[in-house]
């Protein structure tokens, strides 16, 4: 633990840093603020008090560290409906009630809630507000506003806008479209350009800058009035003395009735959705490699939206293309947050007049695409390579969302996977899922022994349904151990618990941990992708539809190692009969082989069987076996007390190596030759024994079996027993 | 502390596939532990039943086996619990139900009901077999509980009895028994101390235990003590069933209300998924 003293020291440190950071943010910050507040028809200055509110309050109170808060581009859809249902006096009442229930979520500790909801659906929601977002702003940058009561009628009529664009008579219209094409093309165009100095400035805060400047040139240079036509300028930028004094009065009237409730509903949801989401992918960016404190977070950003909604402001949530730019510029901690806040006041203060020289168009133009970036097309063949059925998933709630409403689309999505998991899993009726809903199905314990790792099991299945077990657990874990999750005795494997356990195996990564999958190979897929879902077969598959991670981790293992790699399942293996650990067992099969070039030394897993026809076990184990040249005599060597299993050597006795106490007491040591094996175990080779972790060797006169746990090995584990069978054999050799 | 717990044994008697399979697990179980052996039979007494019986158990003539067969018509469930009572019968022993296609297993209603209600110590067998399998490795709880001493004491006896040479003790600890919730690496660091803590303290209470046995049922076996963060008794069967135990040793359940099988617990758990052979003692 390091002690507070340094703390402080470094918080005054690296504040400059922070104070930048945060002064770049801002300039993204005050753009998208004046945007996402205008496209849920609030006033643009409600965006700006959201981010202000919410990074004075969160950067305080708050349990992320690097997270930029204000409003988000998910709440944009469901600000709308509220506002032109509602009324915008009773909306701020809507925004002040979510905050409570967010507050309410952070001290029931419901960080999970996100949890819940299968990945796709979220995909679908998100694309849906994306659509809602470029449908209706992208009449506007092309100076066309229209007003249809559907959402999708707006989508409907983007191809009349254009139409109607190209033959603009009016020049005011004109030069306001061009405002918004120019404008779009910046934030298109932006990433693709690599110039130090061009990306000094971030794109929204171009567009802000050129169109400031281009009404300047047109008022100082030319003398003459900005050719924009006057209805497409943002208006209704109030001074900082207007803001203060037109605090609005919160209109209590309609609270009673069902749409301002589902409306709150509705914001706490999705507010609390793309907060959690946003803090779990900026964690992963986090520098200093830190976990959030999700339930703070929760009741800071609650009481920082019940304080926005007071003064007028929209949703806190923590919004991630900020963030994201706030760990790049090198912020370190919240006061990254606060002086974003700090440059807004600054700007609101001093530059608000300047600010209504920005035409709608224009900032419209960054919103179309953001929204473009939340439904575009990568974001649908992304899911369609994860498997067809993600497609369904993904639809059914986009237009379910866009036809309905969010929260309805967002249920039928939920739904939707659940009819999709049951038909997949063929467990109609009172089946695979209802049975095993409410079984706590994983176990966690911390292996004993040399390493103490962690073992997590999984039963039955794990899906969304039940992902919030598993995470419980994992959570649980300093993400600097190393821990193996074994699926094989789990029937189904959904995709969204697999993108989980991928982001954890990145977060171990990272910290120096390390987080291995075994029991997934006996699973089958759709598609190659790995995070198609998986179910466990009853008669597997002879050609898999796709190699599992641990398959491809052995893959690229095969080319580190310069070693042959074939995950194909090869039943005759003649080569392991004669060994005593195998005479009382029968082999199935073995698979995911690793040979080097002679193959002397192959590594493989095992599927063998004990016992026969209803006391039959089948047993998987990832084993290694050194072909030698010449002859040694036959011997089992185990940790002393485990050998006695064995039961085809039962009346062997421990055979005692002189002058090695300490080899043969911690070594149980068994064959026949006495003689022989006692000549054969020299001083090297016991010191090899006793200086290196515990393996379960066996020799049947011209070859050694080794193998370690009662379970597949992990990709780590593999490393070291190929390691260690190859220093066993020069070592004998 | 008594060594010797099972001075009878009970196992009902039904004319199915697996009755021989049954009949020659208790009979050896009987062997092993030097008790007598009562054959329940739910239904009237026959020559022809008697015979068969007699000849299914010819092998273990030379073994000394004494045996008795009980008739009795009614309902199998009060048949057997009457029964167990008259005689006063320590272990009763019960099939398991193998639930169709897939390879788990669960405890039928009249064995589930028998369960639930006997007072004398249960054996729940999931695949009974004419031939011989060795138990090599048992499970037993140490909870915190009365009870346990008990148990742990009657696994080693049992251990020692089945010529098994490994046991592992599994504390199971309630997560809210770690007053610590992770939120971030500050509270992580916090609760894992706790968890450490509790662990080691767990271990101790386990060794004390121990130490209480004869050593004569304690040396020779490989002794594990896995303390587990997770439900208590599911999380146990589920160790069992992936640590392939042979047989798991539970504390009898203390008192059964209604609440208790809606919200399932403890012996609950592992009667719907039973992960292998399962005694449950009392």
């Amino acid at each position: 633990m390091s002690p507070s003293k340094n703390n402080i020291k470094d918080f005054f440190k690296t504040l400059p840093k922070n104070i930048f950071s945060g002064f770049v943010v801002s300039l993204i910050a005050l753009p998208l603020g004046l945007g996402l507040a205008m496209a849920s028809d609030a006033p643009p200055i409600a965006g700006i008090i959201a981010a202000i509110v919410g990074g004075v309050i969160v950067s305080i109170l708050g349990g992320s560290h690097v997270t930029i808060v204000g409003p988000g581009n998910g709440l944009v859809g469901v600000l709308l409906v509220a506002i032109t249902t509602l009324g915008i006096e009773t909306a701020y009442v809507a925004i002040m009630c979510s905050g409570v229930l967010l507050l309410l979520l952070g001290f029931f500790r419901m960080g999970a809630l996100a949890d819940f909801f299968p990945s796709s659906a979220i995909q679908g929601m998100l694309a849906a507000i994306g659509l809602i977002i470029l449908g209706k702003q992208f009449h506007i940058m092309l100076a066309h506003k229209i007003k249809r009561a559907d959402t999708v009628d707006y989508l409907l009529e983007i191809p009349y806008t254009i139409n109607d664009a190209v033959h603009y008579e009016n020049k005011g219209l004109i030069f306001a479209a061009l405002a918004g094409i120019l404008s779009l093309a910046i934030m298109l165009f932006y990433s693709k350009i690599r110039n130090k100095y061009l990306q000094l400035i971030p794109a929204p805060m171009w567009i802000v800058i050129l169109s400031i400047g281009f009404s300047y040139y047109f008022e100082l240079g030319l003398h003459e009035p900005n050719p924009i036509a006057p209805e497409y300028m943002i208006s209704g930028i109030p001074n900082i003395q207007e803001i203060i004094a037109d605090l609005p009065t919160p209109n209590f009237s309609g609270i009673w009735s069902f749409s301002f409730w589902g409306s709150v509903l509705a914001l706490t949801l999705i507010a609390s959705i793309e907060s959690l989401l946003s803090i779990k992918a900026v964690d992963k960016l986090d520098p200093e490699k830190r976990r959030s404190n999700v339930n703070r977070d929760l009741k800071a950003l609650g009481l920082a939206t019940i304080g926005s909604g007071l003064l007028g402001g929209l949703n806190v949530v923590t919004v991630i293309a900020r963030s994201s730019v706030n760990v790049n510029q090198g912020a370190t901690n919240r006061s990254a947050n606060f002086f974003h806040a700090l440059f807004l006041v600054f700007f609101i203060v001093f530059f608000s007049t300047q600010l209504t020289r920005i035409p709608l168009p224009a900032l419209m133009s960054i919103l179309v695409y953001t929204g473009y970036k939340l439904a575009s097309p990568k974001v649908i063949t992304k899911i369609f390579s994860i498997g067809k059925e993600q497609l369904i998933i993904f639809f059914v709630t986009l237009i379910v969302t866009l036809k309905i409403g969010l929260i309805t689309g967002i249920l039928m999505g939920v739904l939707t996977t659940f009819i999709i998991h049951v038909i997949i899993n063929r467990s109609f009726g009172y089946g695979l899922f209802i049975r095993n809903l409410l079984k706590p199905n994983v176990l966690m314990y911390k292996e004993q022994g040399d390493k103490d790792n962690y073992y997590v099991s999984v039963k039955h299945f794990c899906s969304f349904l039940n992902y919030f077990r598993l995470k419980k657990h994992l959570n649980a874990i300093p993400e600097d151990r190393d821990v193996i999750v074994d699926f094989s005795l789990c029937n189904f494997v959904d995709d969204t618990v697999l993108e989980n356990i991928n982001n954890y195996q990145e977060l171990f990564a990272k910290r120096s941990g390390h987080f291995d999958v075994v029991g997934l190979d006996m699973h089958d897929t759709e598609t190659k992708h790995p995070f198609a879902s998986r179910r466990l077969l009853p008669v597997p598959n002879i050609i898999k539809n796709s190699l599992t991670r641990r398959q491809t981790s052995m893959e690229t293992l095969a080319e580190d190692y310069t070693l042959n790699y074939n995950p194909e399942k090869k039943k005759e293996v003649p080569f392991l009969n004669n060994f005593a650990f195998f005479s009382t067992k029968q082999i199935n099969h073995i698979y995911n082989n690793l040979s080097d070039k002679n193959s002397d030394i192959t590594l493989f897993d095992i599927e063998f069987s004990e016992g026969e026809f209803i006391a039959k076990e089948v047993i998987r184990k990832t084993m290694l076996h050194i072909d030698l040249n010449f002859v040694i005599p036959e011997f089992t060597l185990d940790k002393e007390g485990f050998l006695e299993k064995v039961s085809a050597f039962a009346g062997f006795k421990d055979i005692p190596i002189e002058n090695h106490d300490d080899f043969s007491n911690r070594f149980y040591l068994q064959g026949e030759n006495e003689a022989g094996i006692a000549k054969f175990f020299n001083d090297d080779v016991t010191h090899f024994f006793e200086s290196n972790p515990y393996y379960h060797v066996e020799s049947n006169g011209n070859a050694l079996l080794i193998f370690g746990k009662e379970r597949l090995a992990s990709i780590k584990e593999i490393k070291a027993l190929y390691d260690f069978g190859k220093r066993l054999k020069e070592v004998i050799s | 502390m008594s060594l010797k717990p099972f001075k009878s044994i009970g196992i009902g008697v039904a004319y199915s596939p697996n009755l021989k399979a049954n009949l020659f697990e208790a009979a050896r179980l009987s062997v092993f532990f030097g008790s007598k052996l009562y054959l329940i039979h739910v239904g009237d007494n026959s020559e022809k039943k008697i015979n068969m019986l007699s000849i299914i158990l010819k092998s273990f003539e030379k073994d000394n086996l004494d045996y008795e067969v009980v008739f009795k018509s009614g309902d199998p469930v009060d048949v057997i619990l009457s029964t167990s009572e008259e005689k006063k019968i320590d272990l009763l022993i019960l099939g398991a139900v193998q639930r169709e296609r897939i390879l788990k297993y669960y405890v039928g209603s009249i064995a589930r009901k028998i369960t639930r209600q006997a007072k004398c110590s249960i054996l729940l067998l999931i695949k009974p077999s004419v031939k011989r399998l060795p138990c090599k490795h048992i499970v037993v709880n140490g909870l915190k509980d009365p009870k346990t001493e008990q148990t742990i004491t009657s696994a080693f006896y049992v251990a020692k009895q089945l010529k098994s040479n490994k046991i592992t003790i599994v504390e199971e600890i309630e997560q809210d028994e770690v007053h610590v919730k992770v939120d971030d690496d500050k509270s992580l660091r916090r609760a894992n101390i706790a968890k450490e803590r509790i662990k080691l303290r767990e271990n101790s209470r386990v060794k004390e235990i121990i130490s209480h046995i004869p050593e004569a049922y304690t040396k020779n076996i490989t002794i594990k003590l896995q303390p587990i963060f997770g439900k208590r008794g599911y999380s146990i069967g589920h160790y069992a069933q992936i640590s392939r135990a042979d047989l798991l040793i539970m504390n009898g359940p203390s008192k059964m209300t209604f609440w208790d099988r809606l919200f399932p617990h403890d012996i609950e758990h592992i009667l719907t998924e039973l992960p292998t052979d399962v005694l449950i003692l009392q």
